[in-house]
């Protein structure tokens, strides 16, 4: 299986990432953003944390309009997996492939510590846990306050596509919501950095065990 | 409110400035937080404060509006959380 990550100028999670996803077996190509095609039989696209274009204008907004996202769009639209961590978040909403909009933390600093999770909105992404598994991952960031209109809220609950809740809410997010599915369940996009504790050296395995089931279910299907 | 391009840039550009603002009820954590520090430095009354963004720019003369309303949909405002709003100078 195949994955891809997306490396914009200011990304710095993108190598954390590639390595993440070849620990759980995946084949892993970089892919500038001024590319205009995803390289062939690409299963997976990760689009990964940092500072896109250093955050100007709003996180994500100039990435959302690179070369390679029509690329991504249609990857999507396929059926295609994508996973976007943090600023890959943002982009993904900016892009409107995943609903609402990463607001500035409600405390207004930027925070980077371990949080609790709890699994939820049923996906590969989230199956490696179970449901309301609580989970530990590190947060990195100054813009994750989850917003969206009620409407929108209401349907992300009643659609099950809550993928992780915080269990103390850092960064004021609606409904503590810490990562949303696309509604066809193989689009995440999640503030927390899964790839940041994915082996004994990190001190923490709880994200291993996200690309572990992820790496898995795209082998079997 | 609109004005009238000024003449005197000899119709080559004409300037544009367009005003984007959180949405109300989007919360506005910094337009708080200066809210905050205005009463911190004893100016009183100050009931609240909304922070926004103004981005001036340069275009070809003649540019219209719908034009820069699909700028603004397409990058300068994100319509899920932003409302804008433009001003031809």
């Amino acid at each position: 299986m195949k994955a891809a990550v997306i490396v914009f100028p200011g990304s710095n999670c993108d190598r954390d990432l590639a390595v993440a996803f070849e620990q759980a077996g995946l084949q892993v190509q970089m892919v500038w953003h001024k590319d205009t095609d995803l390289p062939t039989g690409i299963d997976l696209v990760g689009i990964p944390g940092g500072f896109s274009f250093g955050d100007y204008l709003r996180c994500g907004a100039i990435a959302a309009n690179a070369p390679i996202v029509n690329a991504v769009k249609a990857h999507v639209e396929r059926g295609g997996y994508a996973l976007g961590i943090c600023n890959g978040f943002q982009v993904l909403t900016e892009t409107g492939l995943l609903p609402g909009a990463l607001l500035r933390n409600a405390g207004l600093k930027y925070i980077c510590r371990t949080v609790g999770l709890r699994a939820e909105g049923a996906s590969v992404f989230t199956e490696g846990y179970g449901r309301d598994t609580e989970i530990a991952l590190p947060i990195a960031h100054h813009d994750g306050n989850y917003f969206a209109d009620e409407a929108t809220l209401d349907m992300l609950e009643a659609d099950d596509r809550v993928a992780f809740r915080y269990t103390d809410n850092p960064n004021g997010s609606a409904r503590d919501i810490a990562g949303v599915l696309s509604a066809n369940r193989r689009v995440l996009g999640m503030m927390p950095h899964p790839e940041r504790a994915s082996e004994a050296a990190h001190g923490n395995e709880d994200g291993a065990r996200l690309f572990a089931h992820l790496a898995g279910a795209l082998t079997a299907a | 409110m609109r004005f009238l391009p000024n003449k005197t840039s000899k119709g080559m550009i004409m300037k544009v400035r367009v005003h984007v603002m959180l949405k109300d009820g989007v919360l506005d954590p910094q337009g708080e937080a200066v809210r905050h520090a205005l009463g911190a430095l004893g100016f009183d009354g100050v009931g609240s404060v909304r922070q926004g963004k103004v981005i001036e720019m340069d275009l070809a003369d003649g540019t219209s509006e719908e034009t820069v309303a699909e700028m603004c949909e397409k990058l300068l405002a994100n319509t899920v959380i932003e409302s804008y709003r433009i001003e031809v100078l």
